[in-house]
Parts: structure tokens; sequence; C-alpha cells
């Protein structure tokens, strides 16, 4: 099948591969050991589910603010984000 | 007995994972991907990384359009919620022609096709032709929505309202009629005010049913096109230009489509933020009365 009208690139393929294999994981670990709303610093009770969801969308806008803010390689901004995911799903 | 686990229940979702996959996730891939490449036309494509993103983020024009978009869905917000369950604590309950009337009534505006509505309010606002503005130009206001911007946002507004004020009215009279008659027989009892039996009865009966009003007339705010489009064209100047005239105009008018592209997720993600944010609130309020 021709996938030229979607314009691949390398770096949104693996993106989206990532994100797949997150999902995959998420899926399994549900599985395995199904999730139980906690409430940590975030202000409501979460699910493992929704503390992956506020860490993704938290780690857009991490890289959009520090496109915004400053010309440093985006490479620090994927390190902040991964700092705020680790934190939102071990203590959100 | 172990309970037997059964779970082909969840092939019957395979059908709507395909609609959604096929009309929302591949296309919002493929903006991905053109928000990180130079299109010049099929297979001519160049990968520019996060050019798009910074030149959308850096414009002046964009930060003013949000501004405006945010003031804008705050102000629909703020107007057509509280005025859509005041109409609706005042409709009649029951099964009777009153009732049917004005649920027809109420369903019109509903039922005008957008582009339409900008019709008629371009009409209706005109001071020579239209009733509006003629009846401001007769009691002496100098209305013109085509110069003046305050005039411009209010006639946009006024317009939001009228159309979609029914809609939470609706929504919010569907939740007072699901609410049994032994609740009020139980506050007339206590000698409950008017207040009271709203505040604790009828309010957080229609909790479901406003989560859904504010998060539809958010978002359908917060993506506005046509009818602003059609009665003001974004004007006067760029003052009623909100995010999706801004994009339209950098995807078809410039065929930027790169630009157009990281502008899109940059938008949606934006409208996840803030569909969040309202979802979250309105899911917790009153949360501790329920325990």
């Amino acid at each position: 099948m021709d996938m030229d009208w979607m314009a691949w690139t390398t770096p949104t393929a693996i993106f989206f591969l990532c994100i797949a294999l997150m999902l995959a994981g998420m899926t399994v670990w549900e599985v395995v050991s199904p999730t139980v709303e906690a409430k940590g610093f975030l202000p409501m009770r979460t699910t493992r589910g929704d503390r992956l969801f506020i860490g993704l969308l938290g780690s857009a806008f991490i890289h959009l603010g520090w496109l915004a803010a400053t010309d440093a390689s985006l490479w620090g901004a994927s390190a902040v984000a991964l700092v705020w995911i680790a934190l939102v799903i071990r203590f959100g | 007995m172990d309970k037997v686990q059964d779970n082909r229940a969840w092939f019957l979702i395979i059908p709507v994972f395909l609609i959604v996959a096929f009309s929302a996730v591949i296309p919002l891939m493929t903006v991905v991907n053109y928000s990180v490449q130079e299109i010049f036309g099929p297979g001519q494509t160049f990968f520019v990384g996060t050019e798009w993103f910074e030149a959308v983020l850096k414009d002046e024009r964009l930060h003013d359009a949000l501004v405006r978009q945010i003031i804008y869905s705050l102000a629909v917000l703020a107007i057509e919620i509280p005025l859509g369950i005041l109409i609706a604590l005042g409709m009649p309950g029951g099964r009777s022609a009153k009732t049917s009337l004005t649920l027809v009534l109420l369903a019109l505006p509903l039922l005008i096709p957008f582009n339409v509505v900008g019709t008629i309010w371009q009409i209706f606002g005109r001071g020579d032709i239209g009733l509006l503005g003629a009846t401001f130009r007769a009691i002496g206001i100098d209305y013109n929505y085509t110069n003046n911007s305050a005039h411009a946002w209010v006639t946009v507004l006024v317009m939001d309202v009228w159309h979609w004020t029914s809609l939470v009215a609706l929504l919010c009279y569907a939740g007072l009629q699901s609410i049994p008659p032994a609740f009020y027989q139980a506050a007339k009892i206590d000698g409950a005010s008017k207040w009271a039996v709203f505040r604790y009865i009828q309010l957080p009966k229609m909790r479901g049913v406003l989560i859904i009003a504010v998060l539809l007339r958010f978002m359908d705010s917060f993506m506005i096109y046509t009818e602003p489009f059609v009665l003001t064209g974004g004007g006067p100047g760029n003052s009623t230009t909100f995010l999706s005239q801004y994009l339209t105009q950098m995807a078809v008018g410039q065929f930027d489509i790169g630009k157009a592209a990281a502008f899109s997720i940059v938008y949606f993600l934006i409208v996840l933020l803030f569909s969040f944010i309202f979802y979250t609130i309105i899911t917790r309020t009153g949360e501790g009365e329920k325990k």
C-alpha cells in the first residue's frame, strides 16, 4: 500500500512507535496488575492511565514552552519532560 | 464457583475503533508528519524539524488570536451556561402542548446551518435594512459592526448566544426532567427554599448534562469559524479573527501546509488541555457531597 500521502519521516515514525509501545505496555501492565485510583500531588484521584495522559499532555506543553522561550537544544525539554512524566506516574 | 471471564464483547468495538482510526487517528498522524516538513506538493517534502513550531509559537498574530479566542470562549460559557439553566428552570414540565411548543421553539436556532446564521445576523445588524441596526440608530446609538471592534465583538457574541443557548437549555431540561418527584416532595416537607432546592437537588442532578454542555460549548466556541467569518470576515482589522480563521488563512489562503499543520497541533493541544481542566473541575465538584 502506497503510504506517500502520509508523508512519513523517520523521527515521526519513531515518535508514533514509542506512543504505540507505551499504550501496549500500559495495557499489558493493566492486565497483569489492575490499577487502583490513588491520590498523590495532583489535585484529584487518578488511575495509572490518567497519570500517563497528564504526563504526556504536560510534556507536550513543556516542549512547546521550551520552543517558545529558548533557542537551546530541544533535548533539554525532552529531559525535563521525562522527569515530569516519571514524577507524575510515581507520585501524581 | 469462580466467575467466568468472557471478554469477547471487546470485539464489538472493532468497527468503532476502525472508523475512529480512519476518520481521526490517521489524519491526525498525517498532520503530525506534515508539521515537521516543508510541503511543496505530492512527493516534494523536506524535513525541517521543529522550525514550523518555533515560527508558530513566536507569531504575534497567533498570540493575539489565542487571547481573543480564550476571552471569547470564556464569555460564551459565562453567558450561555447560566442563561441555559435559567431557561430550563422556567420551562413548563410534563406532557402538554405548551411543553411541546417550547421545545420546538428552543430547537429552531439549532436547526439553522452555521453560514445561514451568519447571514441572518449580517442582515439583521445592518443599519440600512436590518431590524437590529435600524433600531439602534433610531434610539441614537451609532451601531456599526463593520467598523467598530466593540460592536463587532458584541454582535458575534450575541449571535453565538442566540444560536447555542438552546442546546444548553435543552440539555438542562432533560436533566431536570429526570429528577423523581419524591425529591421535591421531601424538600417541600422540609420547608426548603427555592434556592435550596436548586442548590441541593436540581444542580447536583444536572451535573452530568452540565459536563456535556460545558465541554460541547467550550470546544465548539473554541473552534468557531463560519459565523464570524460570514458576519465580519474577521474584522474590523483583526478584531474578530479567531484561531480557526487564522489557521484557514494559513492553510488555504497561503497554502502554508507545514506551518498550518504545526499550528493545528498546538491548537489541538490547547483544546485538549482546556477540555481536560473543565472535565476534571466539573466531575470533582460535588464529589464530597456524594460521600
